[in-house]
């Protein structure tokens, strides 16, 4: 594409404050970037000798390795910080952690914290690129954008799909930045699970509300089953893990009754035999692992153009011509 | 020879007087001795007032002073002296200290302390129950006696509707009131703001207004039953104003009290994450901030209470949901409300000063609120023309979290007299006294 697009600015924390050019612009660039992951030699230098830190104040696997990954592929040295292990537990506030890493000269912070807005916050005092890998119950950008890559792969487009969001809303990042970023593309979005799992005024972000998952599959191109952790049930939101999946789990009998093929997107890590049963997450129409795999790339995409890279540069930096 | 000074020619409200005219104000001994047009007294430093409101000083029947225990955010010295350069000229000292003010020994520290602040007249209130546990109460009794006046566990609701119903009774034998924060404990656990679709938007966890409502219907029930004298602190909804009218039509012994912050904003403010907005309890919807202002003027709401509640920087510099509640108030309630509700004629001047000073004074019998000859001379001064940036960092607060810094305003407090001594002047301001040699000083060091 010859024109110039918008690109995302100094920071990316989240999908809400993006405008639709915005969020295309990383889909798009992502594409160049899949294809480099199939290579026998998977990486372009396109970040070379750039530093980015991985600060993980909360555990996680799957999102660390999928940025480790996004950036070894394009050449950075990346260093990860466990909130054990750094000085976080002895007291050091958020923002002198940042600091001492900002004077030892790095470039991006990927940031994952407990609390909503600490992506912002630490965007606000540190000159470095921040990249939201997950900010309490507020945003988790980089994973509503491979949803969204991952929905558009298979239909070709957003404009128009139906997608519902299926469980714990309430707690959910990765439900924000879905919303989010669907309705800006202009998806149709709808949530569905218990109500105590549905957040005060969800339907005014421009959302529907279906309160028994059967609508929701009548109605949906697409689910995005959420996780239901444990501590839900301890906190009462729900009376029992077995409850939940006899009444709002996505298992094969209910797919049944869909009027069509419905494509089952999990965030993961799954819970089986809960949210979600194994012969849907592993059945034909599972893109679960296309995520994990689309992950990578838009990862890729969001480190490229949050280090000024332009769009149309990506398939430059996939051939080489990068470095 | 008798100390006089003469406020001369000022605009005089007296709100419990419902006086409102242009008059001299002779203050004698720390005594107000006269207040009538054109006095003229022999040897007596006279105060040109022309063009300045004279008003009763200000009662804050809400702050938190923090010390013991919290001296790094305020001490009872900073706190008064903050208050004086607010116009207050007294202030209930709220008990969640450390140590609770749930001792004789802790009430007489803090009144002690306050009479060596030099700045507002400290009144403590008490907790309710031991150590604000909710489980057993304090003796009130000797609490009183050692100087509180009130009794309140303090931004704790009694969660036991038993206990409640107790300290509702057991305080009639002394004829004072329950402060109570009304909130079912159990809804708001946890919240961090308003619930609604800004929490949604942001993913914090929020307090339901329903929390509220169910505290303060469940405290006015009490307080209907046992005919004791209940206060609501902080009301911050639509609903719990309908409760609180329909309460006071069937004569149930209440008063309530509500912040300028919730009077001036709405949930819409934490948009952005900024800790300065974040309160408890929390900033509700732009509806409950407009019945929050009918209700202040037609008196449904007795008064108006700081919630001053000093945090330091770093305790605000952190991510929304880790940082602690609460915004400083006592040195920009006037100015703030005066500019935003009575220059925008929301309401009357004099009710905004009637529920400073009387409405608060009635309500928690707090010294001050009166200008009759008699009255101790706690009063202000106030230039409603001056325009002013409230700069924090010029506070005599210790702390500075106020979601009002750098906001210009129109109307200031230029002088407040403690016992007839000037216990605050705002600098720059016009020269008037003839006489110099007062013994006050002007804290005017930080500015």
């Amino acid at each position: 594409m010859s024109r110039p697009r918008a690109t995302l600015g100094k920071d990316l924390t989240g999908l809400e404050s993006l405008s639709r050019e915005q969020i295309e612009a990383v889909l798009d660039t992502a594409e160049p970037f899949k294809e480099i992951s199939e290579r026998r030699l998977r990486q372009v230098p396109v970040l070379r000798g750039q530093t980015i830190v991985n600060l993980f104040f909360e555990p996680s696997t799957r999102t660390r390795i999928s940025f480790e990954f996004a950036e070894k592929r394009l050449a950075a040295d990346a260093v990860n910080i466990g909130a054990r292990r750094s000085s976080v537990s002895k007291g050091e506030t958020l923002v002198d952690t940042a600091r001492n890493l900002e004077a030892m000269r790095i470039d991006m912070v990927v940031i994952r914290h407990w609390s909503a807005g600490a992506a912002a916050f630490l965007a606000a005092r540190i000159p470095s690129n921040v990249i939201n890998a997950g900010d309490g119950a507020h945003e988790h950008p980089t994973q509503g954008l491979l949803d969204m890559l991952t929905l558009r792969d298979h239909f070709g487009r957003l404009e128009g799909l139906k997608v519902c969001i299926v469980g714990d809303v309430l707690h959910s990042r990765v439900a924000r930045s879905n919303i989010f970023g669907l309705t800006r593309v202009g998806a149709e979005v709808a949530v569905c699970g218990p109500r105590t799992l549905m957040p005060a005024g969800v339907e005014d972000l421009g959302v529907r509300l279906f309160r028994r998952v059967e609508e929701a599959i009548e109605w949906a191109d697409a689910l995005n089953v959420l996780r239901l952790q444990m501590e839900r049930m301890q906190d009462g939101f729900v009376p029992s893990l077995r409850e939940y999946n006899r009444v709002f789990g996505v298992t094969r009998r209910r797919l049944e009754w869909a009027p069509r093929d419905l494509l089952i997107l999990h965030p993961g890590p799954m819970n089986r035999g809960v949210e979600i049963d194994s012969d849907v997450a592993d059945g034909p129409h599972s893109v679960i692992l296309r995520q994990v795999t689309n992950g990578v790339a838009i990862r890729m995409a969001v480190l490229y153009l949050l280090s000024g890279g332009a769009p149309e540069g990506a398939e430059a930096a996939k051939a080489g011509a990068g470095a | 020879m008798k100390k006089r000074t003469l406020i001369r020619g000022g605009r005089v409200i007296d709100p419990g007087a419902a006086l409102d005219r242009t008059a001299d104000l002779l203050v004698e001994d720390g005594r107000i001795l006269a207040v009538a047009p054109n006095l003229a007294p022999d040897h007596a430093e006279v105060v040109d007032a022309r063009g300045l409101v004279v008003a009763p000083g200000f009662v804050d029947p809400h702050a938190h002073l923090c010390e013991p225990g919290w001296e790094r955010r305020e001490t009872i010295a900073t706190g008064a002296r903050a208050g004086a350069a607010g116009g207050y000229t007294a202030i209930c000292a709220m008990p969640d200290t450390d140590p609770v003010v749930d001792d004789p020994a802790s009430v007489g520290f803090v009144v002690a302390a306050g009479r060596r602040a030099g700045g507002a007249k400290v009144v403590p209130a008490a907790a309710v129950s031991a150590g604000r546990e909710g489980k057993r109460l304090t003796e009130f009794g000797e609490l009183l006696e050692a100087g509180a006046v009130a009794l309140t566990d303090a931004g704790r609701p009694v969660r036991s509707s038993m206990l409640m119903r107790l300290a509702l009774e057991y305080a009639q034998s002394f004829g004072v009131p329950i402060l109570s924060h009304p909130e079912d404990a159990a809804l708001a656990r946890g919240g961090v703001m308003h619930e609604g679709v800004v929490s949604t938007r942001l993913g914090l966890r929020g307090k339901p207004a329903v929390a509220e409502e169910i505290g303060a219907a469940r405290d006015l029930a009490l307080a209907g039953a046992t005919g004791g004298r209940l206060h609501l602190q902080r009301v911050s909804t639509a609903a719990t104003v309908a409760l609180l009218r329909r309460a006071k039509e069937r004569g149930v012994r209440v008063t309530a009290e509500v912040t300028p912050h919730h009077l001036l904003f709405s949930h819409e403010a934490v948009d952005g994450y900024g800790t300065e907005y974040k309160v408890d309890p929390p900033l509700r919807t732009h509806e409950d901030a407009e019945a929050l202002v009918a209700a202040l003027a037609d008196g449904t709401i007795d008064c108006i209470a700081t919630d001053h509640a000093p945090r330091t920087y770093d305790e605000k510099e952190q991510a929304f949901e880790d940082a602690p509640f609460g915004v400083v108030g006592l040195e920009t309630a006037f100015a703030i409300l005066h500019t935003r509700l009575v220059r925008s004629g929301r309401i009357p001047l004099a009710t905004l000063l009637e529920r400073l000073s009387t409405g608060p004074a009635r309500a928690l019998a707090l010294p001050g609120g009166c200008l009759s000859a008699g009255e101790r001379a706690d009063l202000v001064l106030i230039d409603p023309e001056a325009r002013w940036t409230i700069r924090p960092e010029r506070f005599l607060s210790n702390c500075r979290n106020t979601p009002f810094g750098g906001e210009a305003a129109t109307g200031r407090v230029v002088r407040t007299l403690i016992d007839g001594e000037r216990a605050w002047e705002a600098p720059a301001t016009r020269p008037e006294a003839k006489r110099p040699g007062t013994g006050a000083q002007s804290p005017r060091g930080r500015s």
